[in-house]
């Protein structure tokens, strides 16, 4: 009798712990329900912050093209040319509004600059300035570009990198571009997805990483082998290399890579530098595709040192696609994002929010993953991610793209998918071995991530609320005040898709500050700078930044959300070349010009 | 105690101690509880060592200590007696490495699940799913959005996959179960053939799956289970083909995880039916009415 109690006893336990996720799941659910608002008034009055897609309406009508490689790639061609687009900010003409540049990947297509005209509509003027025909057939396609004044003349130059011959332009005082590569003395074939502008010896001149996916010797339109592909999911080395160029301060660059320590052949998705340490030199983040992220530490300008597994960032290898930066905690230390795969039920690797752990700062400087404590952790397969302040409010928030291959809605390449990329290196790394795709759709159609920072160390996903619905295959994201209004709107770049200009309407009661950084002892673009904010007992910092996310530069402006009713104390600029330059209670809802004293 | 849980007995001297052959034939027998425990430890521990596959410490250990407490609880409660911890470390450990979840809490519900259903799902005193399989099939079906298996590699490349593989066949041969993996790993393979000819897709692409560190676990921890396997070793070469061969159906649908459903499916069929087959066998004939009782029937 009592085993027979206790038998039932126990199944009704079995009984309860089986539909235990189905009652989670049900619980959740309906929160997403009631978190739902109706029409934007409201929604501007509950987040602070609302968007509107006006490309079309801005004279913005770009549509990307993907490549198409050896014919031996046929059968997976979306799964290989599924990376491309791009989108990076400047001021090419230093007018005070600040411009889109746009990478496209098809043989023979143009990339597009599209000039802020300042009533509110953009023109494309790559043609005529030069900058627009980066993809003719034998030179590869573009997959990304960043913009730094690399001679210091005040004007913004441009670094297109690609799956072929990596090129950089001279802006000849924004009137016209000048093409300077070999003079440059850039590697001649690269198949990158990164590129980053940085000071990494402070020299007041502009160095140049640039990361390889597929290894240099491929050419991916003529292949001599198809045993191209990664020899693992989660642990290959057979990636391209990656590139520290040092510029001379002549216009030309030496590679430099070797010397100062970076020797790894991961596949590089994204790069970012930022002095996590506070030693005053620019430390080197890389995600990688494929295997664990690598964390390299500037010693001094002479070295890089990799700390990923010393700082806990390098520990599980996922499927790095991003890297950005952000004070995401209002402490004063930079948090940093990776995004990876999330599909439920077959791959759940979270992105990755690292986190500097409490009491941990310079050499023993440690991080945690606070991406699923924090909200922030399931994106699909993301890709480009920025943090900025969207509502203005003082936190940092996170805008996050995503979606792989959008094809056949009926019909799933997961499996196929998940069928090789277990297997053996001798399968998986000839891609002779994989299924054809067959126009089946691999993680696409995805919905996108608006996630705002309560202050209080959780993020909400508000993306449909706020009018961000589209479902294409996102990659890169650039955020930039466009308008002059004092609020970050947001580019997203699709693959195969059109680019969509998210215009931000943010509540008037939140107010902002921002500056506009320019070197005179440090390089001249003043990346690398640091803005420490200190309004109303909190503090912010952020860092002018020569690439950051996927494929993506943001403005170099630095914006900052105040919230209601601010009263800042002050701002502390460090620039690159040590000055340390403090601004009293500047003033509130504008954009301040900054010139490095000296 | 059916031939297939025969176990090598350590010989014992003159003296009463056990040679080193004795020793040797005990170590790696199915009377050495610990033999799966040190093998799956070693197992993950190597490839923690070498490759890092756990993302972290704290939920392999959740699941072990989950597994490790709720046998003890169910146990005690249900046997009257504190229960050996042996299977229930192989259980936790398999959910350890096989759930990939963001979150704790399938770590956890994943091993109480296991344990739980050795307990509930009995028949004739036999339950009828290796723990493991079942939990992390059911948290694969009813939390698939939080819930995924293993994907991350043990580096992908043959020095470390054929070690795992010699290693575990040796053990397996010694514990006399290597006809069931060897059955398996021949039917997946044949089996992969087909598939790849309804498919069209490259053999190789059919066989990849079979080369990663799932099914390592898989073929040497969960349908060599001793104590949810049918007993004669025809019975248990005739279910894992037929656990192939459900798996092949399952991955012509393209289910991911198509080897845990098969055995989830395939494994409690075979037991029912041998737990059917052997009350028909054993149970006493009936005497037609009006017949003479059997001398002695009935009478125990």
């Amino acid at each position: 009798m009592k085993r027979r109690i206790l038998g039932l006893g126990l199944s009704i336990f079995l009984v309860a712990l089986i539909a235990m996720p189905v009652v989670l799941k049900r619980f959740s659910a309906r929160q997403v329900v009631i978190g739902a608002v109706p029409n934007r008034d409201t929604v501007t009055a509950r987040y602070g912050f609302c968007f509107q897609e006006v490309a079309k309406a801005a004279g913005i009508d770009f549509t990307h093209q993907a490549p198409t490689l050896d014919a031996r790639l046929a059968h997976i061609m979306p799964q290989i040319a599924a990376m491309g687009a791009a989108v990076s900010i400047v001021d090419v003409d230093r007018d005070g509004w600040l411009d889109i540049y746009v990478a496209n990947s098809g043989e023979g297509s143009h990339n597009r600059l599209y000039r802020n005209l300042g009533d509110g509509t953009f023109q494309d003027v790559a043609v005529a300035i030069g900058v627009s025909d980066m993809n003719q057939p034998g030179t590869g396609v573009s997959t990304g570009a960043v913009w730094g004044d690399y001679d210091n003349d005040g004007y913004e130059d441009l670094l297109v990198y690609k799956w072929g011959r990596p090129e950089l332009f001279h802006n000849q005082q924004g009137r016209g571009f000048v093409r300077v590569t070999e003079h440059a003395g850039l590697p001649s074939w690269i198949n990158a997805n990164t590129a980053i502008w940085l000071d990494y010896d402070r020299d007041g001149r502009l160095d140049l990483f640039i990361g390889g996916y597929y290894a240099e010797h491929v050419n991916l339109w003529q292949l001599t082998t198809t045993k191209i592909m990664p020899e693992s999911f989660e642990y290959a080395h057979n990636g391209g290399r990656k590139y520290m160029l040092r510029n001379r301060g002549d216009g030309t660059f030496e590679d430099v890579t070797e010397k100062l320590g970076i020797q790894s052949r991961r596949w590089v998705l994204a790069a970012t530098a930022a002095d996590l340490r506070g030693s005053g030199y620019p430390d080197l983040f890389i995600a990688n595709d494929y295997g664990v992220s690598e964390l390299y530490f500037n010693e001094g300008g002479e070295r890089f040192r990799e700390v990923g597994k010393q700082t806990g960032v390098g520990f599980a290898p996922k499927s790095g696609m991003n890297a950005a930066v952000g004070d995401v905690l209002n402490q004063g230390q930079f948090a940093i994002y990776v995004t990876n795969i999330s599909e439920a039920g077959i791959l759940l690797q979270g992105n990755n929010l690292w986190v500097p752990k409490a009491g941990t700062a310079g050499e023993s400087l440690t991080y945690d993953n606070l991406a699923r404590v924090m909200g922030v952790e399931l994106g699909g397969w993301s890709f480009g991610a920025q943090f900025g302040d969207l509502n203005n409010d003082g936190y940092l928030d996170l805008y996050l793209t995503n979606g792989y291959i959008s094809a056949d809605r009926d019909r799933s390449y997961w499996y196929d998918f998940s069928k090789v990329a277990g297997g053996n290196t001798t399968i998986i790394a000839d891609a002779q071995n994989w299924p054809p795709m067959q126009g089946r759709s691999l993680a696409g159609y995805q919905q996108k991530r608006v996630w705002i920072n309560d202050g209080a160390g959780q993020f909400f996903d508000v993306a449909p609320a706020v009018g961000v619905t589209d479902t294409y295959d996102g990659r890169a994201v650039a955020l930039a005040d466009l308008w002059n209004r004092g609020v970050l709107d947001v580019v997203v770049v699709n693959q195969k898709g059109p680019l969509l200009l998210y215009k931000n309407t943010v509540t008037p009661d939140n107010q902002w500050i921002a500056f506009a950084l320019e070197g005179s002892v440090s390089n001249r673009s003043a990346i690398g700078a640091q803005v420490r904010l200190f309004w109303n007992g909190q503090e912010q910092v952020q860092e002018v930044s020569g690439g950051s996310g996927f494929a993506a530069q943001n403005q170099r402006r630095l914006h900052f959300g105040l919230g209601k009713h601010p009263q800042i104390e002050k701002a502390v600029i460090r620039w690159p070349s040590g000055q340390v330059q403090t601004l009293p209670a500047p003033q509130i809802g504008q954009v301040h010009q900054v010139k490095e004293p000296g | 105690m059916n031939p297939e849980h025969r176990v090598a007995t350590p010989t014992v001297s003159s003296t009463g101690a056990r040679s080193l052959s004795g020793w040797v034939r005990w170590f790696f027998s199915l009377e050495n509880r610990y033999l799966a425990p040190m093998f799956i430890t070693c197992i993950l521990a190597a490839a923690q060592v070498s490759f890092g596959v756990l993302e972290s410490y704290t939920r392999t250990v959740l699941a072990i200590v989950t597994a490790l407490v709720t046998e003890l609880v169910v146990g005690r409660l249900y046997w009257g007696q504190w229960p050996h911890l042996a299977s229930a470390y192989v259980s936790g450990i398999s959910v350890g490495i096989l759930v990939r979840s963001p979150a704790m809490w399938p770590y956890a519900l994943g091993s109480t699940l296991s344990i739980t259903s050795k307990y509930v799902l009995r028949v004739k005193g036999r339950h009828l799913w290796n723990p493991s399989n079942f939990g992390i099939c059911v948290m694969l079906l009813v939390a698939s959005d939080t819930v995924a298996s293993l994907s991350i590699q043990w580096g992908n490349y043959l020095p470390p996959m054929l070690i795992v593989w010699l290693l575990g066949s040796l053990i397996i041969w010694q514990a006399q179960r290597f006809h069931i993996c060897a059955t398996y790993v021949l039917a997946f393979l044949l089996l992969a053939y087909v598939r790849s000819w309804i498919t069209g897709h490259p053999f190789l692409a059919e066989v990849a799956p079979i080369t990663g560190p799932m099914y390592q676990l898989f073929i040497f921890f969960m349908i060599t289970d001793p104590k949810t396997t049918v007993q004669t070793t025809w019975g248990q070469c005739v279910v894992a083909f037929l656990v192939a061969l459900a798996e092949m159906v399952l991955r012509l649908n393209e289910s991911v995880y198509a080897p845990l459903y098969a055995l989830f499916l395939v494994e409690p069929a075979a037991n029912l039916i041998e737990i059917w087959w052997q009350a028909r066998q054993s149970a006493p004939r009936l005497a037609p009415i009006g017949a003479p009782p059997l001398h002695g029937a009935g009478q125990q």
